[in-house]
Formats: structure tokens, C-alpha cells, sequence
């Protein structure tokens, strides 16, 4: 099919086309007919923005563990948060009163929370820990590639030789910031091109360039620097891309405040313009808090790391209203990443140093909106050297998010990854295109079903063997429960589920395989 | 060569060139595919910038501030990519003594070029070649150990102008190996230039004139007394000395008509280019053209009495009585050293009292390049940053900049294989050593309006970026050998408090590096590479990590990753394509 031809399809295939200063935006949205031209060995229209919150966010005080405060407060009196100021996620955990509009999207069923993120042996220095979280590497091994990198060089053989071309117009991946983001480098070259600053990018659009002053070394600068603008090789993709789409949220602050709010705004517009690009990265600094991420004297609901929070939740939640609004919401998920959390206990300046495992974020119509896990135990007098214990590998995370929304397979996650990591269903089961979607187990049943308050109840299936999760949802498709998470052998299988603490109501019982899934409705009664 | 050949290839470049510009504004990804590569780019100059700020400095010796900045300057513009350690010695020095220093030739040759093919089985591995027979088999690894090796030259030059003037020669008294077939004769031309490189320009006329490459290149090898060829005569005046100026009467260019160029193709007749070793040339009267040559009034009406072999010498002796020879040579140097675009006070104040010197200096060539190189004018900040890069500054500056090492003669065959992939990089960035596109030279440094700015288009500039991303990253591996940037022993090589401090780290490379200063937004930016959203006093603290355990794998790689993303990110600005 010529490019031609496709985009006159497309223009009349579009519905639902909502109008802007007069043009029609959308029309050329993501369509069935444009991922069956892409080379990209699985088809998705799906997006990743991963938010990189630079120099180690201190989760104690971003995700805060409501029945352990006198704990938190003997290690960390001078900087937390009054109790009574913590916004309730659950019963026991607690969100920073700066990100009031994250508690809303959290009830609104669009932002999960993973309770402490970390990996086996923490590395505390910035650069090493970073590396690990963009490589998905152990902590002792040294990777050169970045996760994504791997997962898009499988999926676009080749590259660079040969893009951009008709059926893959649009950068794989794209950073924004002064890097390209290692998250995306592939074994030979990186996968994705970067947006040096948010300046840079209207630049970009506008096809202007810095001009240097009205000298013989200024004339030779400013003529380098337009063919630099020619030659990104994405420019025509990118410009056609953000002309087909405006930010449409009011909820954005005025360009300059909020750096993550100005990335975040071109990652809509982008997204919402119909680029094809599956992963973005963004990225936020100044969590290294070594001292006053608290104010010495006034409200420790304030300063340095109140400010950062507060950033990210007006960012993500003035994105996801904008998602909302152009009606595409349901092709992005979020995630947050910092590479450490900072230690328990805090230091004398009003500050904390480099800790190991934190919570993360997700966000975005697809997420569980659930936090996972329980919170953090904290010692009753936490040392200077006392950590949080990490409680999911950060691994797990990235592979169920590439598992649910990009359909990877196991094999594939094994390998990009080099061993295999438990599942969390930090997304909603459904969330990837229906293409791939996993085929049922067979034969499974749950009994007795319905079941009475506070019983229990036994899942019988034949396994297909390998690591198997039996999970509980509820309606809105929180996880309640999780029965089962380990490697169970090939054959029949009788596995006993405890419904105690559940409310009456109908939940749906899910079992989960490497290459299969099934649902069951339960009812407790 | 012929003529009619370069003219038609310089046609090619032009239409090209008009296609490129009348692109549309907004091409499509496909129509972008499909349109031919941009060979001048759409935004390389449409008329000279007469505009520009300009300095009305003279040739009164420099007697400002003597520092890093200025010895920096006066290397690179002498140097290909001088490293820290060159610059630093010099700013230690003063501009005098490193005049000295860069005007004076090393004592001897360097060794010829080795033979490092089992293909060419005349000499063993490790022999040179030259003093063989030739032999067309031969001839293509023959040729590659010649420019291979002229390319080591460059990436192991000492502290001395001879490289970058070796190299200019070779931009004006052109050869292209692939026409001339004959390594051999190739060497020996490269040597000769090489020998005159800061030398006389009027002796390195003379021995050019009848050095076998170019009585090949030019035809002079065919060109008797019955059927005089006019190729050399044409060129020697057009391009090698007096020039062509405006067109002021049929076939009459100012500077010499078309008479002259007869009367010279006559004069330069019997010469033939000898290929029994050692190579050479010789003069067979009965070839050679014996009337008076009359030349017009251009040369005064002078004439050329037969004088069989010296006959050439009086000819070039008479061209060299014209002013106008110093001044077209001065130009070029000027174009080459400082800036291409020269405006009335230019040719008043710094062409014309340099001319003057070079006639006064009988046609020595260190005087005027040491009156340049030490005047007001060339360390004029408006005369600084204002060059861009050729290929082979670009890419050998880099490798000399950081300090990548290549294998040793000691590995002969290695090292070899590896300067042989860095004229292939030159080569793709559209500049040859050995092969100039045209009897021209590099259309750089003669095609108005764009001159230097040729170097830079759509093509040339993606494969800048891949060769300088290349040695930042993986480098290059051949045979068990691997060619990089080591960006750990280049940041370790500074003094420890420079290289434990993120400023003071990122102010050293930016002014090895860069010729004109960043703004803060661009220090922010390069900063935000090498430490990402964190406080400065974190590239200490792993820094440090590093230095107390440099064995291990995982510090080493924390801040090799970081050192590598802020040199890539250094080398993309457009600043580095200055010198």
C-alpha cells in the first residue's frame, strides 16, 4: 500500500474526529490499517512513559505507612509529615498532601502504587543504581544495553539501518532531556533520539534554530546548527505528528514551572498526534535530598521534596486529563522510577541520603488502582544504616508491563532479561491489544463457588507447569488476594484459595500461566 | 587529467546543488527518501556574508594576553586536533618559541611506507615497496599503504606546521593516485611535498613540474614538440601560480591569455615520467618544442629561448616575477589559516603586505606564515572559531584530541588496518587524502559563495556524528584490536582536582574541545549529561568510588557511562565542527 493511499484510508476511516482552530485532529489517530504496515513484529498502539525522577526520591515520604508512624516518627521526627496531613490511599497507607491531585486519579481507578521497588543488593551509587534500573540488569552484573533498547531492537530488526521508512516513519522511542535515555540503548545503537530540552523541541516544530551573533564564527554556528535540524531524521514524522494535535488540558501549569509538566505536554500531543512511538522517557531532578528536603523551621508539608511531589502529581494528572480529552487515554500507561529511595532514617540537616528500595508509581486508564503490597516494616528505632527491605524487583515490574501491554511473550522476557521474574498485575487484565491476547486454561474450575463469607475455596486445573499466579479482583479490578505465585509442575492441580476478610460481593478469580489465562467469577455470599 | 572530465564533474556538483535548494520546504519522510542527497546544503551561504562584524586588526605582531586560549588557537589552526598536553606546553612557552618550533621541519624523512599484503609479494610484510618495479597487481594494495600510511603521518605529527602545509600543497599542486596508477610515483610526490612544506614555493613549483605524478596527472608525459599538450601549461597558470583573473578581451584572463598558455604547454614539451626505479622523470630533446616562446603582455612581452632540460625553470622563474603569483598563493593561505572571505581590508592590509614579504623572502614560505600566524589579525577573537573542520581535521583532531591509541609498528599490519578504516571514515565525509576530487582541489577551498561550509551538508553531517559516536562507544574492533575513545584515562590523565570537580571536568574538555566559549545553558545541558538532575558534589563522591576501587567492574562502568554521555553530547554541538 503506498503511504498515500493509506493516509487517504485512514482520513476516511476516522470517527469521532474533534475539531481545533478550525482543523480536524485525529484523523490520522492510530488505526488497525497503520499497524498492519508497521515492520514491528507485534502489532500495538500502545505507549510507555516511564518518568525518571532523578538523584533517589524518598518514598518514606512520597508513600507513607499509616500504622507505623511512631516508628516513623523516632527515625525521622524533624521531616515527616504530621499524620493528620497524610491524604488515605487505604486504611493503612497514605499519599504526601502535595500530590492531593494523585489521591483523586488513585479513587478516580487511574494511578496504582508498588510498594517498595528495589533489587537484590542495592547499589548506592547515583550512577550505578541508575544504570541498573535502565539496563534491567542484577546488581552484579554490568549490562551496556538498556531494557527497552533490547525489547525494541527485537522488535525492530535492523534499525538503524533502513529507518525511518514508510511503514516505520516514527522514532521508536523518544527522551526527553539532555540524553538519550540509556533505558533504550540496543546492542549497537541507541533506539531512541532525544529532545534535548523542551525548548529544543518547539525549535524543532518550528524549524528555527539558535542563532549565533553576527560574527564570522557565529555565521559558521548558526549554519551548522540548521543542517543539525535537518538532518534528525525524525523531524518530518515529528512535526507532522504535533500538528495534528494540541495540548486540550487546562490543568497545565504555564510553561517554565514544571519541567515534567512541559515534557509531559509534548508526550500528549505527540501521543494524541498519532506517532507510532511505543516508549517515552521523561525525566525530573533534584531528589538527591541530602539536606532540607524540609524547611529547618516551618511545616515539613513543604520545601524541596514537597515542591518535586507536587510537580509530579500536577504533571501526571494534568496529562492524564489531557489523554482523557483527546480520548486516547487508554493507550498509556505510566510509570515513575528513581534509582534508590533514600535511607529511614533522616539525617540532621533536614535530609536523607541514599536508602535502597521505594515505592512506584502507575498511572493511566489501564492501571490496577491498587496499592501493592503491604507497607514497608519499619524498625522501632531505625538506624543510620537501616533500608527499606525491597518487597518487588523492579524487573517484575517492567516485564508485567511489557507482558500486558506489549504482549511480550515469556520467552522474550526471559531473554531480554535473562531470567524470568514473578508476575504483579500492576495493569488491568485486558489492557494489551486484543491480537495476542493469552489463550484460556482449559478446564478450570472453581469449587465451591458461591462461597460464604469468610470460607474457602479450591481451584482445580490442569497446569501447563511454570509460574502460576492465582489472584483475586475486585470489580473494579483491584487485586484482593493472591492465592498462588510460584512454579508448580505439569498435571492436575488443586490449589486452596482463603476468601477470608473479603466483603460479600462477586469477584473475579483469575489464573494466571506463562501463555494462558482464565477468569472465573466467585461470589462470596 | 582531462580537462573536459573535471568540468563535467564540476557541472554535476552544480545542477546538483540547484535541485537542493529548490527543495520543497516540508518534504514528506517519503519524498525526503527519494530526493537525491544534498551534495551543498540548502543552508550554505547563496552570497559571501559581507555582513558580518569584521576586524580591521593588521599584521602588527600580536602583544595581547598569551594563554591556553590563544595557544589553542594558533595550534588547531597549525595542527590537526592538538592535545592538552600540546596546548599547554605551548601556553607555557611564548608564541615566539612556538612559532620556532612549528616552523621548523623534523631533520629527517619520516620512513616510507610499508608493504603490509600478501598480495604484494615483490617485497616481504614489513619492507617498503617503493624502489620496486611496478606491477598492476601490486598496485591497489600498493596505493592503500601509501595513503594509510600518510595518514599516520598526520595522527602521530609533532608540534610542527609540516602536516597541515603538506597537506595544503597537496590541495594545490594536485595528484589523484587513482589517475596516476602508480604508487611509487605517488610516494614520491608526497615526499617531495613534504621536503618543501615550509620551504620555497618557487623551487617546490620547479621540482613539482616535472615529479612523475604530475607529468602523469597532467599530461605533460605527452606533450612533444609536434603536438604540444596544453593541460600543465593551463593549469600551472590557472590554478599553481599567477591565477585567472577577470575576462578582459578573448582569451585574455588578466593575469595571462591564451597565448601564454600555449608558449608554456610549448616550454614544458620533452618531459616523460620515469617508471624504472627509482622513479623520477627525463628530458628527451627530440620531444622537446625548440622555438622562442613569446609570452604576451601579462609577463611584458617576455620570451623563452630554447633551453632544452632547464628550459621549465626560466618559465617558472618569469611566472614568479609576476606580483600577482604571491598574492593568489597568500590568498589560499589565508582561506586555509584564517577565514575564506576576503574583503577589501583583508587584500589591503594582510594580502598585500604579505605578498610583498613572500616576493622580499624570495618565495620562502615560513616568513609569511610566521608573520600571519603571529599578527594582531589572526588572534583576533573575530578571526577565532570561524573555520569549520575539514574531514580530516575533524576526524584525526579527534583521535589526536582523545588521545585514542593505535596499535604500534610493532603490530605493523594492525596498525595499518586501522589507519586504513580512518581514511575510509575521511573518505565517506567526502575528503580523500591522495584523491581530491579535481585538478581544482577540494572545492572548499575555492567554490564562492559557500567555500568551507561545503564540508557540511545532509549526507556529510549524520556520518560527522556516527564516527564521533562510534569512538565514544563500542570504538572500533578489527583482528582482536580495538580502536576507542578511553574516556577513564582521558579524564584521569587531568589533574585529580580538575577531574574530581564536575565545573572545572567539563570546563577542561570544553576548551580542548570547543574554540568558542558555551553559554550557560549549553554548560547546564553538557552538566545535566555527566550528572544527571544531581547535585555537583555527586560526581565527586563517585568519581572518588572509582579511584579508591578501579577494578571494579560496576564504578568503573557508573562513571565511564556518564564521562561517555558528556563527551558524545560535547561532540554533537555544533561548536564542534569549528576550529
Amino acid at each position: 500500500m503506498k503511504r498515500r493511499e493509506f493516509l487517504q484510508t485512514t482520513a476516511a476511516a476516522s470517527v469521532g474526529t474533534a475539531f481545533l482552530s478550525g482543523l480536524p485532529i485525529g484523523a490520522y489517530g492510530y488505526s488497525p490499517q497503520l499497524a498492519a504496515l508497521t515492520n514491528a513484529a507485534t502489532q500495538s498502539d500502545k505507549v510507555l512513559v516511564i518518568i525518571q525522577l532523578q538523584g533517589g526520591n524518598d518514598g518514606l515520604n512520597m508513600i507513607i505507612p499509616l500504622d507505623q508512624y511512631p516508628a516513623l516518627m523516632a527515625a525521622r521526627g524533624n521531616i515527616a509529615l504530621p499524620q493528620n496531613q497524610v491524604l488515605s490511599l487505604t486504611t493503612n497507607t497514605g499519599i504526601h498532601p502535595a500530590m492531593a491531585s494523585l489521591h483523586n486519579l488513585f479513587q478516580n481507578g487511574k494511578l496504582g502504587v508498588v510498594q517498595s521497588v528495589g533489587y537484590p543488593n542495592p547499589n548506592f551509587s547515583h550512577f550505578r543504581a541508575t544504570d541498573i534500573w535502565t539496563s534491567g540488569s542484577a546488581s552484579n552484573v554490568t549490562w551496556t544495553t538498556g531494557w527497552a533498547g533490547r525489547y525494541l531492537d527485537g522488535e525492530y530488526a535492523g534499525y538503524p539501518t533502513g529507518y525511518p521508512n514508510t511503514q516505520n516513519p516514527d522514532p521508536l522511542a523518544i527522551s526527553i532531556g539532555s540524553v538519550v535515555s540509556n533505558c533504550a540503548q540496543g546492542p549497537s545503537v541507541n533506539m531512541g533520539m532525544a529532545i534535548a530540552s523542551t525548548t529544543s523541541f518547539y525549535q524543532l516544530l518550528s524549524g528555527g534554530v539558535d542563532v549565533a551573533p553576527n560574527t564570522p564564527a557565529g555565521h559558521e554556528l548558526t549554519f551548522i546548527r540548521q543542517v543539525v535540524s535537518q538532518t534528525q531524521v525524525y523531524t518530518t514524522a515529528i512535526q507532522a505528528a504535533a500538528g495534528r494535535a494540541q495540548n486540550l488540558s487546562p490543568l497545565y501549569p504555564t510553561a517554565g514551572q514544571n519541567s515534567l509538566a512541559d515534557q509531559l505536554k509534548i508526550v500528549a500531543q505527540l501521543v494524541a498526534g498519532g506517532l507510532q512511538t511505543r516508549i517515552y522517557v521523561c525525566q525530573l531532578g533534584g531528589f538527591d535530598t541530602h539536606t532540607l528536603q524540609v524547611p529547618a523551621t516551618g511545616s515539613t508539608t513543604s520545601g524541596t521534596h514537597a515542591t518535586l511531589l507536587g510537580k509530579i502529581a500536577e504533571a501526571v494528572s494534568a496529562f492524564q486529563d489531557d489523554l482523557q480529552r483527546h480520548n486516547v487515554q487508554d493507550r498509556v500507561v505510566g510509570m515513575t522510577f528513581s534509582e534508590f529511595g533514600r535511607r529511614i532514617r533522616a539525617n540532621s540537616g533536614y535530609g536523607t541520603d541514599h536508602g535502597s528500595a521505594a515505592p512506584l508509581l502507575v498511572f493511566g486508564s489501564r492501571v490496577n488502582p491498587m496499592v501493592h503490597g503491604p507497607n514497608p516494616t519499619l524498625p522501632a528505632n531505625a538506624g543510620v544504616n537501616d533500608n527499606v527491605a525491597m518487597q518487588f524487583d523492579f524487573r517484575s515490574i517492567y516485564t508485567s508491563i511489557l507482558k500486558d501491554l506489549f504482549q511480550v511473550t515469556p520467552a522474550t522476557l526471559t531473554q531480554l532479561f535473562g531470567q524470568s521474574f514473578p508476575y504483579v498485575p500492576v495493569l488491568r487484565p485486558g489492557t494489551g491489544t486484543a491480537t495476542n491476547t493469552a489463550a484460556e486454561v482449559a478446564s478450570f474450575t472453581v469449587y465451591p463457588n458461591p462461597v460464604a463469607r469468610d470460607g474457602r475455596t479450591v481451584v482445580a486445573y490442569e497446569s501447563a507447569g511454570g509460574h502460576v499466579q492465582i489472584v483475586l479482583l475486585d470489580a473494579l479490578g483491584r487485586e484482593v488476594r493472591r492465592a498462588v505465585d510460584q512454579v508448580l509442575a505439569a498435571g492436575p492441580q488443586f490449589l486452596p484459595v482463603d476468601l477470608s476478610g473479603l466483603a460479600a460481593g462477586a469477584y473475579y478469580c483469575q489464573v494466571r500461566e506463562a501463555k494462558r489465562s482464565g477468569s472465573r467469577i466467585v461470589v462470596v455470599e | 587529467m582531462n580537462r573536459r572530465h573535471f568540468l563535467q564533474r564540476n557541472a554535476a556538483v552544480l545542477s546538483a546543488s540547484s535541485i537542493a535548494v529548490a527543495q520543497p520546504d516540508a518534504p514528506t519522510a517519503t519524498q525526503a527518501q527519494q530526493d537525491p542527497p544534498e551534495v551543498i546544503s540548502r543552508y550554505a551561504n547563496t552570497k559571501l556574508p559581507t555582513g558580518l562584524a569584521r576586524t580591521t586588526t593588521t599584521l602588527a605582531p600580536y602583544t595581547g594576553t598569551w594563554g591556553y586560549a590563544q595557544a589553542a588557537h594558533l595550534l588547531r589552526r597549525s595542527l590537526f586536533g592538538p592535545t592538552r598536553s600540546e596546548i599547554l606546553t605551548a601556553a607555557g612557552s611564548t608564541l615566539t618559541s612556538v612559532l620556532n618550533g612549528l616552523l621548523t621541519a623534523p631533520a629527517t624523512a619520516p620512513d616510507p611506507p610499508l608493504n603490509v599484503s600478501a598480495t604484494d609479494t615483490s617485497v616481504p610484510i614489513g619492507t617498503t615497496w617503493t624502489a620496486q618495479v611496478f606491477d598492476q597487481s601490486f598496485e591497489g594494495v600498493r596505493r592503500a599503504s601509501l595513503r594509510d600510511w600518510w595518514l599516520g603521518l598526520l595522527l602521530n605529527q609533532n608540534t610542527t606546521l609540516v602536516e597541515k602545509m603538506t597537506l595544503f600543497w597537496h590541495n594545490h599542486f594536485v595528484v589523484e593516485f587513482g589517475d596516476i596508477n602508480d604508487a611509487r610515483m605517488g610516494y614520491e610526490y608526497v615526499r617531495l611535498l613534504r621536503q618543501h612544506a615550509l620551504g620555497n614555493f618557487r623551487q617546490l613549483t620547479k621540482d613539482v613540474t616535472v615529479t612523475p605524478a604530475i607529468l602523469r596527472y597532467l599530461n605533460g608525459n605527452q606533450s612533444t614538440g609536434g603536438a604540444p599538450n596544453e593541460n600543465y601549461g593551463r593549469e600551472l597558470l590557472e590554478l599553481f601560480t599567477v591565477g585567472k583573473g577577470p575576462l578582459i578581451g578573448t582569451g585574455n584572463y588578466t593575469n595571462y591569455t591564451e597565448a601564454d598558455v600555449q608558449a608554456a604547454a610549448k616550454v614544458l614539451t620533452g618531459w616523460r615520467d620515469l617508471s624504472t626505479p627509482p622513479v623520477g622523470s627525463y628530458f628527451t630533446a627530440s620531444r622537446h618544442d625548440t622555438t622562442t616562446k613569446v609570452f604576451s603582455s601579462a609577463f611584458g612581452g617576455a620570451s623563452i629561448t630554447s633551453a632544452g632540460a632547464t628550459e621549465y625553470q626560466n618559465l617558472i622563474n618569469l611566472i614568479f616575477q609576476q606580483g600577482e603569483t604571491a598574492r593568489f598563493i597568500v590568498r589560499k593561505l589565508y582561506r586555509w589559516f584564517v577565514y575564506y572571505l576576503i574583503d577589501a581590508q583583508v587584500e589591503t592590509d594582510i594580502i598585500q603586505p604579505l605578498a610583498t614579504l613572500l616576493i622580499q623572502n624570495n618565495y620562502d614560505i615560513a616568513p609569511v606564515l610566521r608573520t600571519l600566524l603571529s599578527s594582531e589579525h589572526f588572534f583576533d577573537t573575530l578571526n577565532v572559531g570561524c573555520l569549520i573542520k575539514s574531514p580530516l581535521d575533524f576526524t584525526v583532531g579527534m583521535l589526536r584530541q582523545m588521545q585514542v591509541v593505535f596499535p604500534t609498528s610493532g603490530n605493523l599490519t594492525a596498525q595499518y588496518v586501522m589507519w586504513d578504516y580512518i581514511n575510509g571514515l575521511a573518505n565517506v565525509q567526502q575528503q580523500t587524502l591522495g584523491d581530491p576530487p579535481n585538478v581544482a582541489g577540494w572545492a572548499a577551498y575555492y567554490q564562492t559563495p559557500q567555500f568551507h561550509e561545503l564540508w557540511i551538508n545532509a549526507v556529510t553531517l549524520p556520518r560527522r556524528n556516527q564516527v564521533t559516536d562510534l569512538f565514544i562507544s563500542t570504538g572500533y574492533t578489527r583482528s582482536g584490536v580495538k580502536i576507542v575513545i578511553d574516556v577513564l584515562a582521558l579524564a584521569q590523565s587531568l589533574p585529580a582536582a580538575t577531574a574530581s570537580d564536575c565545573n572545572l571536568l567539563i570546563d577542561e574538555f570544553v576548551r580542548l574541545m570547543l574554540p568558542i566559549s558555551l553559554t550557560a545553558n549549553q554548560v547546564d545541558f553538557l552538566k545535566n549529561t555527566l550528572l544527571p538532575g544531581l547535585p555537583d558534589f555527586e560526581w565527586t563522591v563517585e568519581w572518588q568510588q572509582y579511584l579508591a576501587a578501579p577494578t571494579n567492574t560496576a564504578k568503573k562502568a557508573a562513571v565511564t557511562t556518564k564521562l561517555q554521555a558528556m563527551l558524545r553530547a560535547l561532540m554533537g554541538l555544533a561548536e564542534y565542527h569549528l576550529s
